[in-house]
């Protein structure tokens, strides 16, 4: 039997379900690689010491005969930007050290009631802001294919402790690229869902108009599976979608029988040519797009002139309700609180500077200019109009193609350090991940092989109209059993082994 | 060329109640300037005749009924308190007043 | 700090004109808060809830918590704007308005910027003499309450000197309506009435719509007024204050005076007035400073990215408009045409909260004089005596059955009075305590003969005089059998019996 922790979640779940394996096993198993790679990897910020606990009782539930949710056992990863009520909740800040909500997010209380087995909280840039993770406050998370080497961002740990198999599954959240980028960059999948799709409720606000929560995996069929847990209407969430959605693992398994190919319309869009990414990047998606059309699938070029102004638009849209969501970090009635002498206003204002990273502070400052007086029309509110032009750009390219795609991220994973004195030069890496999120639609990254030059993981993302989640799901999935069966296994077989490292 | 000026970040730290020293007023100053210069152009595009979007899903009425449902204790409200009085937040003397 | 100078408040109208804004704000009596499922402590189940018991993860700005507008909040809303005579949004927004203050939870507001739901209304205020005067409403929107704090350790409770603050999240995210009037011009010498007439009016509102609890010691209602002076003649508007949380209606109407009095010596003497907040002190009948108007007053507006907007339909609107009930200035109108009253008695009505039971008297079959004078008069002499008000007394059906046995002679004021007495004791319905303690009004002849026949025989020159042109004398008699009657008797009937006899 292959080794635990390198079985994906789907076939651990099969495992489980027919009690070849048990869930205390498959908990011990991850809770064992966490010890002996974390301290290297940095991908936990804490650990749940409760997890063999919920593990057996998920075992001991299936020994008395009920029935239960297919991904029931499996261990799962979360991102700390999700508030847990037995685990504290930093959003990778020192302002929240320690904090403990009394309530779940929506999202972790669907997956406990699916039988989901929480490991611990993920690393991450603090208050989700940043590519790199760089930004947390409790050091950086390092990519499992190269230690000194970013794992992606603002979900770097996320996506690292799946890369590394100190879990399964993950949960992540995406505002601009945060679950899609680094996916990208350590040859893991991830999906932002269409905005509405996945409760925002308990989910650490960043930018309440682009922020969505969504699943980390190793494949396109467990991240449907994740998926298929987590989302749906939740009443707390009055901008979550009151429908009911097709099923993304049944998707992902049409998908994987290749049948869907024949006749879909792949969009690649004009304003991102080839030149504006690493070679190998290019070369790797060209390749993915090559094997897609090899099975029927036509490549047609669409236009959206108005992308240019995407990563403008976002990085005044997104400070700008940041500002406000972190306005409620002040000292008062959770979090950090200075004890300096004078006013509370002069605790409130030590309180953030010393609590907040350089980032974060930095686009508080940029949010609040934007929203003040006299400066509002040509930023805030200029912004949300450029957000409907590229609604416009996608609405007219939807009407040509099925899919759109995009390489991930401009650039493999860079070093740890290369880009963190120069803001201007990260915000670039979400170029191609942050229309989704202004226009609402969801995208998928889903690895496409190694970048010649370096020998480091791309990723190919697909993106497709708001609610059509599953359209991904089976070109993902396709497209993912072309290559694995290329490839003779997954892309993950090739990371480097991580010895030492304890945690 | 933007106007960033370091009055205009020690006013915007004031508003955003955060104490920024020199150094970091000076740092902000310089940073915010470059990225105000990049996404000025957003105006160019942002014409008239082209509406705003907040919501990328568009929606309306959406409601809750009007029933009492879960509230947290009083240990809960007060569990993460950095300071407290009995069933009270406790903070240190209010400069300003309420609005 | 030293007594501002005060104008003599004519002096004062002499050289200026005033003009008023006043902005009040209700607090709606849904059974949860605007923005969760919080228990409302504006409700009158919650009024007397322990300090955070009534916190819901958004009240009080938990990470990752968010709000979701209550269906009530928006029907109230609504239906209080209609009766504001306002225009409702076909699409509204609620926005953020950003600042920070422990009182907060989440260091911003929800409330409504340049999308109220309802706008342009008006208002019909009586002033309580006739004259009636139309208040133009700019704005009614809807936004969220704060928490509350206490300051301790300073040596009057208030803010200025207190070592630390205590803050209670019970009332953060109670529902709230905003009303906000145009200027108001031509109130003259009548704008500090005008100011308490109006906030009584918008309070009688709220409960006739039962939008809202409306008890200002509560805090239900609280009221901002705006005071400005405008030169005679001038054409430009003066710099207004505004005086904030004026706690009752006495004290909006000493607020503007004083406002009044205290803007016009410094106009009067050159200088400028301060455009400011500033804090009513009901002990001193004082305002004084509160913070200038500065710079931490930018609150970056922006629509709130968690909700969506609200489009009421015209069916909703038009359902919520049909329900409305009358005007109460309407209503005092039509009653006092349709009952013949002078101002001064409806006034009375009015004064006493007993218009109400007064109409329902009516209903019940008395005249409307009738039920005035028994409301106004007895019953409220008896309530004020035993501390209770005069509703709680006695019902208007005992009131009116009570008037028609007057009406129909078997009883006389006098006795009715102390049925009145049985019947609020408890003793039973008028009838039956009539019944009871035998009070009905004797009508047999015979027995008032028999009497006067005994009183005559104690005063046996009465007929004398009676036959001799004197009558009066009659009075003596009379005064006696009602004695041996006790009371009951028809004094007029007696007086006829006892001339037939002279006559006789």
């Amino acid at each position: 039997m292959t080794d635990i922790i390198r079985m994906n979640a789907a076939d651990l779940a099969a495992k489980l379900a027919s009690g070849e394996i048990s869930s205390v096993e498959a908990t011990q198993a991850h809770l064992d690689r966490i010890s002996a790679v974390d301290g290297d990897v940095n991908a936990y910020l804490h650990v749940n010491d409760a997890a063999v606990d919920t593990a057996r009782a998920i075992d001991e539930r299936r020994a008395a005969g009920e029935s239960l949710s297919e991904l029931a056992g499996v261990p799962l990863a979360i991102k700390d930007v999700l508030v847990t009520t037995d685990m504290p909740s930093t959003s990778g800040s020192k302002i929240l050290e320690g904090f403990m909500s009394p309530y779940d997010a929506t999202v972790v209380a669907r997956s406990r009631a699916a039988g989901l087995v929480p490991l611990g909280k993920t690393n991450m840039d603090e208050f989700a802001m940043g590519s790199s993770t760089e930004h947390s406050a409790y050091g950086p998370t390092h990519n499992p294919w190269a230690l000194d080497r970013i794992p992606g961002g603002s979900g770097g740990g996320s996506a690292a402790a799946v890369a590394a198999f100190e879990a399964p599954l993950a949960l992540g959240s995406d505002t601009g690229g945060s679950i899609r980028q680094p996916a990208h960059v350590t040859g893991t999948v991830g999906t932002k869902p269409t905005y509405g799709a996945v409760s925002r409720y308990g989910s650490i606000a960043l930018a309440s108009s682009l922020d969505q929560v969504g699943p980390v995996s190793r494949t396109v069929l467990d991240a449907g599976l994740l998926q298929d847990v987590i989302s749906g209407y939740d009443i707390h969430d009055s901008t979550s979608i009151r429908r009911e959605w097709p099923s993304m693992a049944a998707a992902a398994r049409e998908g994987a029988e290749g049948r869907g190919l024949k006749g879909l319309k792949i969009g690649v869009v004009t304003e991102l040519p080839d030149s504006g990414f690493q070679p190998g990047v290019a070369a790797s998606f060209r390749d993915a797009l090559a094997k897609l059309e090899a099975q029927g699938a036509e490549i047609v070029e669409v236009s959206a002139p108005n992308f240019e102004y995407a990563v403008a638009a976002y990085y005044l849209i997104l400070p700008a309700e940041a500002s406000s969501n972190l306005a409620k970090f002040d000292s008062v009635r959770f979090g950090m609180r200075l004890d300096v002498p004078g006013t509370v206003e002069d605790v409130m204002s030590a309180t953030r500077d010393a609590g907040f990273g350089p980032e974060v502070k930095r686009r508080i400052i940029l949010g609040t200019y934007a929203l003040s007086a006299g400066y509002y029309d040509a930023y805030y509110g200029s912004a949300q109009k450029v957000r409907t032009l590229i609604q416009r750009d996608f609405a007219a390219a939807f009407a040509d193609v099925d899919v759109i795609a995009t390489p991930t991220a401009p650039t493999t994973a860079f070093k740890i350090g290369e880009k963190i004195d120069d803001p201007l030069s990260m915000y670039l890496n979400d170029l191609t991940t942050i229309p989704a999120n202004l226009a609402g639609v969801p995208g998928i990254s889903v690895p496409s092989g190694l970048a010649e030059e370096d020998g480091l993981p791309v990723g190919v993302q697909f993106l497709a109209p708001a609610g059509e989640d599953a359209r991904l799901y089976r070109v993902g999935a396709a497209l993912e059993k072309l290559l694995v069966d290329e490839w003779g296994g997954p892309l993950l077989d090739r990371t480097p082994a991580l010895n030492g490292g304890a945690r | 060329m933007s106007e960033i000026t370091p009055e205009l970040v020690r006013h915007l730290g004031v508003l955003a109640r955060i104490q920024l020293e020199d150094e970091e007023v000076t740092r902000l100053t310089r940073d915010l300037d470059a990225i105000v210069e990049n996404i000025a152009k957003v105006s160019e595009v942002a014409s008239d005749d082209v509406p705003a979007t907040s919501h990328p899903i568009p929606m309306q009425n959406v409601f809750r009924p009007d029933e009492v449902g879960t509230m947290l204790t009083v240990d809960e409200v007060l569990q993460n308190a950095p300071d407290r009085d009995g069933d009270r937040f406790r903070v240190t003397a209010i400069l300003g007043e309420e609005q | 700090m030293a007594r501002a100078e005060l104008m003599d408040f004519d002096k004062a109208l002499e050289l200026f004109e005033p003009v008023i804004g006043l902005e009040v704000h209700i607090e709606l009596n849904t059974k949860t808060k605007m923005f969760s499922e919080a228990a409302n402590p504006a409700n009158e189940e919650n009024h007397d809830a322990e300090p955070n018991t009534l916190v819901a993860p958004v009240d009080m700005g938990l990470p990752g918590s968010m709000p979701v507008v209550n269906e009530s909040a928006i029907r109230k809303s609504i239906t209080l704007g209609l009766a504001l005579g306002c225009s409702i949004a076909p699409s509204s927004r609620f926005a953020r308005k950003n600042y920070f203050y422990p009182d907060l939870g989440k260091n911003y507001q929800i409330s409504q910027y340049d999308e109220p739901i309802a706008f342009e209304g008006s208002v019909e205020v009586d002033l309580g003499d006739g004259e009636t005067f139309t208040v133009p409403i700019e704005r009614a929107h809807m936004e969220e309450d704060a928490g509350k704090l206490t300051h301790v350790g300073g040596s009057t409770g208030r803010i200025q000197g207190a070592s630390s603050s205590l803050v209670d999240y019970n009332r953060a995210g109670v529902p709230l309506v905003e009303i906000v009037t145009h200027p108001i011009f031509g109130a003259e010498h009548r704008a500090p009435e005008l100011a308490k007439a109006y906030l009584a009016t918008i309070r009688d509102i709220a409960i006739a719509t039962g939008v809202s609890e409306a008890r200002m010691e509560r805090g239900n209602v609280r009221c901002d007024a705006n005071v400005s002076l405008r030169p005679r003649g001038a054409e430009k508007l003066g710099t207004r204050t505004e005086t904030k949380n004026v706690n009752s209606m006495r004290s909006v109407e000493r607020a503007v005076r004083y406002e009044i009095q205290r803007q016009a010596v410094i106009l009067a003497a050159g200088g400028t007035i301060t455009q400011e907040t500033r804090h009513w002190h009901e002990d001193t009948g004082e305002t004084s400073p509160g913070r200038p108007k500065s710079d931490a007053d930018d609150y970056r507006y922006f629509p709130e990215p968690d909700l969506l907007p609200v489009a009421p339909s015209e069916e909703l609107i038009e359902e919520l408009r049909a329900a409305l009930p009358e005007a109460p200035s309407a209503r005092r109108r039509r009653l006092k045409a349709d009952w013949g009253f002078t101002d001064l008695e409806l006034q009375d009505v009015v004064n006493g909260g007993l218009l109400d039971v007064v109409e329902a008297t009516v209903v019940a079959g008395a005249a409307p004089q009738a039920a005035r004078k028994w409301w106004t008069g007895e019953i409220t002499r008896i309530a004020n005596a035993r501390e209770a008000s005069p509703v709680e007394l006695v019902s208007a059906e005992h009131v009116a059955s009570l008037q028609k046995l007057i009406d129909e002679g078997t009883l006389t004021d006098k006795l009715a009075r102390q049925v009145l007495e049985g019947v609020i004791d408890g003793e039973g319905a008028p009838a039956e305590v009539v019944d009871a303690r035998g009070l009905a009004v004797v009508s047999d002849d015979g027995a008032l003969i028999a009497a006067i026949d005994e009183a005559l025989a104690a005063q046996p020159d009465v007929l004398e005089k009676i036959r001799s042109g004197k009558v009066q004398a009659a009075g003596a008699v009379i005064g006696a059998v009602m004695k041996a009657m006790r009371g009951q008797a028809d004094a007029a009937r007696v007086r006829e019996l006892i001339l037939e006899r002279a006559s006789a």
